[in-house]
């Protein structure tokens, strides 16, 4: 008896929130986490009254949940990590088209081409390095150098996260699988270390535990924002290198979205100049709209100059977890 | 009959995530066979056998001595070293690798200790040894809980009978006492070899490639379902294996007491000389169980407060974590003792196999289930999909198991001969359970309620991806503080839910030795 009227409240209540959601809410899955998220989507639903529902989770995990879901999601946008996830859920056909009047303020390069996801903000894959062990003029200058013996046992990288798989992508797309493979058993005879995300591997090259990583940019500045003596730099990777890749956090409206204007809406709030400025100051990320000031010390986008690469190329995650697999990077 | 049925019903929905494996490995087609019988594969097939047997042969030499010493010895401190012991239970292993690595690891907490001494680099904790220590630590306790109950129960008087026709005392404990802790035995290496088999954040942190790591891997960082889910059935083969093993661990003897009458208490054996050994292994166990991650959690909840980190307001998730899992393991509770009516007092095998059927949700990671049920409720019951009915069944597929092991462990050492009498005196079978094997088996019900309520709020994957929209709990916080690296911030709810679950388990114990 107990049990029925438990199950009953609980029931009801999960089925209020369901119903409150679907009147005046949009229902948000974020891969990105809450920390860095929520300060700006609270300021959207103060800002334009919209109400949000969050899923937080992990980039891919959400993908997945997206695409087992199928028409039933109740998703009306993802927030995605990388450009890869992005494009696998394109692939599927979970995506559909933003308004153009969005994508006009986001350079080309920074969305799919037929206009189903777009960059929110821009993260460089950069290698970190401790500047008590290293000078930067005795960096290597490109990120197929790291498989040479005098790097041996002396850099790290984090092969399950999504980042450093995109990396990967890039690099076969503009080498070629062979090249590709032949750089990772490079990397892993060359003793890389492994870690398993990049906050604690940017740490240790901070602490000297390991002295150069393959990483997103910013976390090398979050982690000078609160510790602000700590020993560890970036260098981008120069101009023209497969390494010098620059991705994008972005995101799309759902298919099945029948809330598909409110959705455009939050996309837009995430393009506005507020919300650019507040992915420049707070996550040290690159704004994508023209007119937000960078971080300090961050390299003009315009300085960087990416390889020949379409980040909607990406999208093959499969292919290349096939190939660190293949060369015993992973499992 | 109606038990059959109802032990039908509750297979067929522990079943579910397994039908679902089969309808997505159909979808892998050729590429996944292939594969399967790949070098790699084997290669983690091997990796997973050497770890569950490492892990299960440590976890019961450990609980075996650890039950022993507090329930029949004078160790100095019996009852501080029980609790103390059993404590690791409610530490997550992802919290425990997570402190062992910032112990242990390079430039760790021990590390900077040695430093003056001159110690440069400690030997790697990361690998196989890493992932067999802090998985040993965790799950230790699944062993010996049962056996505590065990060894509490069985009558002396056998015991007596044993001595006084001439066997030596090592002789009585491997003839009259180890056959009656068999069940429990079987129970607790059962639940442990499918922990292992499951778990991911220990494995994951300590990068070792067991089967979950590889699974994980191909569901989160592919979306290859079809591969991912092969290799899932390949776990549920082995978790089949395992449990048709624990049957012949568990032999289907007779355990109960002959007599009639009050049990009398077990004689103190008495350690004399070995007091000071048994007290370095209760200590030491304890230093690396609990004394590690806790000194860790501390101290980063000081570094934080040093750094200024606010601590977050942790009310709204704890009262919903409270909850759910007391729900959780109200619900489970509830259908575990008919299950364990069923595997102890049907006469057909059909029962226990039904039975050991639903033993198989504990040996599929967290987040295969949680995958499969985002699948099953999104399209076939769309009304109840993100809300906590389903959370609820998600928890009760992953840990009804741990409830029907100590149910059952119970209800083995209850005489049947006493329930007959009770029908024969005129009560029927649903009174003769209400008020003679009910109260007998209370500590044993309450004891698997805790372990789900334990394990409920500590189930991370389950939790984030079935829980409703916005649903806060103290996981969530952790996870969210882990992701960022903030330390401080995770050590806050990993200590609540320490805390929380510690108070369960001084109140199960309590009420489990006010039996005896």
């Amino acid at each position: 008896m107990a049990l029925a009227v438990l199950l009953t409240t609980l029931g009801a209540a999960g089925f209020t929130a369901t119903a409150r959601a679907s009147e005046e809410t949009l229902t948000l899955y974020s891969g990105r986490n809450e920390k860095l998220m929520s300060p700006i989507l609270e300021e959207f639903t103060k800002d334009t009254g919209i109400k949000l529902a969050i899923r937080y989770g992990d980039t891919a995990e959400m993908a997945a949940t997206i695409l087992e879901e199928g028409d039933n999601s109740p998703a009306d946008v993802f927030l995605a990590q990388d450009a890869g996830a992005l494009g696998a859920l394109a692939a599927e056909e979970r995506l559909t088209v933003i308004p153009d009047t969005l994508l006009e303020r986001v350079p080309a390069e920074f969305q799919s081409p037929d206009g189903v996801w777009v960059g929110v903000s821009g993260r460089a894959r950069v290698l970190a390095y401790n500047t008590k062990a290293l000078k930067a003029d005795q960096l290597p200058t490109s990120i197929l150098d790291l498989v040479k013996p005098e790097y041996k046992g002396r850099v790290a990288w984090a092969p399950t996260n999504a980042s450093l798989q995109s990396q990967v992508t890039a690099l076969r797309v503009l080498l070629g699988e062979e090249k590709t493979a032949e750089w990772l058993k490079g990397m892993v005879a060359n003793e890389t270390k492994v870690y398993s995300g990049n906050v604690p591997m940017v740490k240790d090259v901070a602490d000297g535990v390991v002295e150069m990583a393959i990483t997103n940019h910013y976390y090398i500045w979050q982690l000078r924002a609160t510790t602000p003596d700590t020993a560890v730099a970036a260098a981008f990777f120069p101009k023209g290198d497969p390494g010098a890749l620059v991705n994008v956090a972005g995101a799309g409206i759902l298919t099945t979205s029948k809330k598909r204007e409110t959705a455009a809406k939050l996309i837009d709030y995430l393009l506005s100049e507020k919300a650019q400025k507040y992915f420049a100051e707070t996550t040290f990320e690159y704004p994508l709209i023209e007119g937000v000031a960078l971080a300090d010390g961050l390299t003009p986008l315009a300085d960087l100059e990416m390889p020949e690469i379409d980040l909607s190329d990406l999208a093959d995650l499969r292919g290349t977890l096939a190939l660190l697999q293949e060369t015993g990077v992973l499992p | 009959m109606a038990l059959h049925l109802f032990g039908l019903i509750v297979a067929a929905a522990v079943l579910i995530p397994v039908g679902y494996l089969v309808f997505r490995a159909a979808s892998g087609g050729e590429a996944a066979i292939r594969y399967l019988f790949s070098g790699r594969v084997m290669a983690i097939i091997g990796n997973t056998v050497v770890l569950v047997g490492a892990v299960v042969g440590a976890a019961t030499v450990l609980a075996v001595l650890f039950a022993w010493l507090t329930t029949r010895t004078d160790v100095p401190f019996r009852r501080a070293w029980l609790i103390l012991g059993l404590l690791p239970l409610v530490i997550p292993s992802y919290i425990g690798a997570m402190t062992f690595a910032a112990a242990f690891g390079a430039k760790g907490y021990l590390q900077q200790m040695l430093l003056p001494l001159g110690v440069e680099r400690l030997p790697s904790i990361y690998g196989f040894f890493g992932a067999w220590l802090v998985i040993t630590l965790f799950t230790y306790p699944y062993v010996a809980l049962p056996l505590r109950a065990a060894l509490l129960n069985t009558d002396p008087a056998l015991e007596e009978s044993g001595r006084s026709m001439g066997l030596s005392a090592f002789a009585t404990f491997r003839r009259v006492t180890f056959p009656q802790l068999r069940p429990a035995l079987g129970v607790g290496m059962i639940l442990a070899a499918l922990y292992t088999l499951s778990d991911f954040g220990a494995v994951a942190i300590m990068q070792y490639d067991s089967f979950t790591r590889v699974i994980f891997v191909q569901y989160t960082s592919s979306f290859n379902r079809g591969i991912a889910a092969t290799l899932s059935l390949v776990l549920v083969v082995f978790a089949f294996g395992l449990i048709f093993l624990e049957r012949r661990i568990a032999s289907q003897k007779k355990n109960y007491r002959a007599g009639v009458g009050a049990c009398r208490k077990h004689r103190v054996v008495a350690l004399r000389g070995w007091k000071v050994p048994a007290l370095l292994f209760c200590g030491g166990l304890v230093c690396l169980g609990v004394g590690v991650p806790g000194m860790v959690l501390a101290a980063w909840l000081a570094e934080g407060a040093a750094a200024g980190v606010t601590l977050p307001l942790l009310d709204g998730a704890l009262l919903n974590t409270v909850t759910v899992s007391g729900a959780a393991a109200l619900v489970v509770g509830v259908v575990a003792l008919p299950m364990a009516l069923l595997a102890v007092r049907s006469n057909g095998r059909w029962g226990r196999w039904i039975v050991q059927i639903t033993f198989l949700g504990h040996g599929l990671p967290g987040l295969v289930i949680a995958l499969a049920l985002v699948f099953v409720a999104a399209n076939a019951l769309p009304a109840l999909y993100q809300t906590l009915p389903i959370l609820i069944f998600g928890y009760g597929v992953r840990f009804l198991p741990l409830s029907i092991g100590a149910t059952r462990s119970a209800l083995t050492q209850i005489n049947p001969r006493l329930g007959d009498a009770s029908r024969s005196l005129g009560l029927s079978a649903w009174q003769t359970t209400r008020r003679v094997t009910l109260p007998l088996m209370r500590a044993g019900v309450l004891g698997g309620m805790a372990l789900v309520f334990l394990n409920t709020m500590k189930e991370l994957p389950t939790t984030l991806m079935l829980s409703p929209t916005g649903f806060r709990t103290l996981t969530t916080h952790l996870w969210t503080a882990q992701t960022n690296g903030d330390w401080a911030l995770a050590a806050a709810p990993a200590l609540v839910i320490v805390a929380v679950s510690a108070l369960s388990l001084v109140f199960i114990l309590r009420d489990g030795a006010g039996n005896h």
